[in-house]
């Protein structure tokens, strides 16, 4: 019963995503009529092509489906700073991302500790986490851009800051609510503070940690696209705002749909490591 | 002065207990009470007197507002393992498995020994318990009575001088719960481990206890009587009713819980009360004065068909 909803589910899956190919090989395939109503002073002025429409800057499925297997074929090329291969921009992103959100639980999860641990220092650090909670991560980049003077670090800084709020609260949330019979259970087995934390409070508060962990990955991975945007040079980011510049949109589609699957293998990834430190009660 | 082993353990003296900011209520005050080395007392009244509080008193978790509680002469600040505690709801750490629940406790108690005398110590007391083959199981695939054994090990296992049972067995079904009283009994006495236990069931109470102590309700609860069980200790579930004391020493505890508890303030009010000496008394050696000279309620009888005491549920 189930594995034949499963099959249904994917066929259908499979019927839209024909639909929707189709539907983008009709939109794209059908503009060559136009050509002749151009007026030949305008296209001097813009270039035949652009003027012409005869071949939209829009690619068709097929189009799209030659560059991705161009991609898949040569990932790691490198021919210059504005010609490298998506490959290699990919793993510039995914370092990046890596490097900031690993300082950011290093330094997220022990704060998020202390205040779990202490209501003196969560009210004494609750004013400042509000005020800088919903502040976008991009705002800090000017900032970052001047005192760090170094564009990629500037760019892991800020993966950085977005992704410490979720794991900080989450951490705290998780650890200030570790079932007090647990703790009394330590209490009387004369256990010190810091057998307590890794044995006791650390494994209780560990699934509520995770979804921390895993709401920070996905916010991170947004925000390096745009960060990259900003500063340049290399990464996904750049690799799409680099092809907009060429208006290779085959090149946008492709970078567009390789961000949405790493997203996905990074997302995974956290919930599995999530599943793993779950307890059933 | 009597010489250490005769001297009480436990001796709680003036205890009491305020709770709340402004209004402050007192929730037991004036509490005198001991328990004597190999002996097992329960503490028995209805939800609300603070037993609770007073078991977590003992053991650390809690202080006293007024008064102070000795053990061996030394008076408590903080949990300690000498003194282990047996939770109502078990209180097993879910990701460990049984072996590791147990382990926890023998590493905090000889945080020295090798990994071999640690899991050897542990299996111990699983066998003891009767979990044989259960030791890689997860709290969660135990069934309550199991889990309660599981805490139980814990306890026993750091040998501690003295257990602290918080309700242990309320929240398993009747039949579990004999099993495992008549476990709790036969170790016991084995070990003559010294118990302190909290209970609202009045068979379980006369089962185990060699004394029970009668709390009246809150607030302002205190001490009513201490009930000295004189049936003789090698007593079983099975047997017990038929022992000519049984029904006494019940029905004394029954009007106790139903009727004195609540209006003991006027019924000390007449006959004064000393409550650095609550009077010690033996219901089951003689047909008990108050008891027959007034008929039982049909609350009484009513409480006596089940094995719990009529009572609102403690949160």
């Amino acid at each position: 019963m189930a594995s034949g909803r499963g099959l249904r589910a994917a066929i259908l899956s499979l019927l839209l995503l024909a639909l929707f190919v189709g539907a983008w090989q009709l939109a794209t395939g059908g503009g060559a009529g136009a050509a002749a109503d151009v007026d030949p002073e305008y296209a001097k002025l813009i270039g035949k092509e652009a003027a012409s429409g005869g071949k939209s800057a829009m690619p068709s499925p097929a189009d799209v489906v030659k560059k991705i297997w161009n991609h898949v074929v040569d990932p790691f090329y490198d021919r210059g700073t504005n010609d490298k291969g998506i490959g290699i921009q990919l793993a510039y992103s995914i370092a990046r991302v890596l490097g900031g959100y690993l300082l950011a639980a290093l330094f997220a999860i022990p704060l998020g500790f202390l205040i779990g641990m202490s209501p003196l220092v969560y009210r004494a650090l609750d004013p400042f986490i509000q005020v800088l909670k919903p502040i976008s991560p991009l705002a800090w980049m000017p900032l970052a851009l001047y005192t760090i003077k170094d564009s990629s670090t500037s760019s892991v800084f800020v993966i950085f800051i977005c992704s410490v709020w979720p794991m900080l609260i989450n951490t705290a949330f998780g650890v200030a609510s570790v079932r007090k019979e647990w703790l009394n259970v330590a209490r009387t087995l004369e256990v010190g503070p810091l057998r307590k934390a890794f044995t006791v409070i650390l494994p209780a508060a560990a699934p509520t940690i995770m979804t921390g962990m895993r709401i920070s990955i996905g916010i991170a991975w947004l925000v390096i696209v745009a960060a990259e945007m900003l500063v340049g040079g290399t990464g996904i980011g750049y690799f799409v705002w680099n092809e907009w510049n060429n208006l290779s949109i085959a090149n946008i589609i492709t970078a567009i749909l390789l961000i949405g699957l790493v997203g996905m293998l990074l997302d995974q990834l956290l919930a599995r490591l999530a599943r793993a430190v779950t307890y059933p009660e | 002065m009597l010489p250490r082993e005769e001297r009480p353990l436990i001796r709680a003296e003036a205890i009491g207990r305020t709770f709340g900011g402004e209004t402050l209520t007192a929730v037991f005050e004036d509490v005198w009470f001991d328990v004597q080395r190999g002996e097992f007392v329960v503490l028995i009244g209805h939800s609300g007197c603070g037993k609770t509080t007073i078991l977590n008193i003992l053991a650390g978790l809690d202080a006293p507002s007024a008064g102070v509680v000795l053990v061996d002469e030394r008076e408590i600040d903080g949990p300690s393992l000498d003194r282990a505690v047996i939770f109502q709801s078990h209180a097993l750490m879910p990701w460990m498995s049984v072996q590791a629940n147990v382990a926890f406790a023998v590493h905090s108690r000889w945080p020295k020994w090798p990994r071999e005398k640690v899991k050897a110590h542990v299996q111990k007391f699983i066998d003891l318990v009767g979990l044989t083959g259960s030791e890689k199981k997860k709290p969660v695939q135990l069934s309550g009575g199991m889990k309660q054994r599981v805490g139980i090990a814990r306890a026993l296992s750091i040998e501690p001088k003295m257990l602290l049972m918080d309700k242990p067995f309320s929240a398993l079904d009747a039949l579990t719960r004999g099993t495992l009283q008549d476990e709790v009994l036969r170790i016991c006495q084995a070990t003559n481990q010294t118990v302190f236990m909290i209970t609202h069931d009045v068979d379980e109470a006369i089962l185990l206890a060699d004394r029970i102590v009668l709390m009246t309700n809150g607030p302002r609860a205190k001490i009513a009587e201490i009930v000295v069980n004189t049936m003789p200790r090698e007593r079983t579930r099975h047997d017990m009713h038929k022992h000519p004391h049984y029904y006494r020493i019940r029905n004394h505890i029954i009007e106790f819980l139903v009727d004195r508890s609540k209006a003991f303030d006027q019924e000390i009010a007449t006959r004064g009360y000393d409550p650095k000496h609550p009077p010690l008394v033996s219901p089951g050696l003689a047909e008990p004065v108050l008891a027959a000279s007034q008929p039982i309620s049909i609350a009484a009888l009513r409480a006596g068909g089940g094995d719990q005491i009529p009572s609102r549920r403690q949160g």
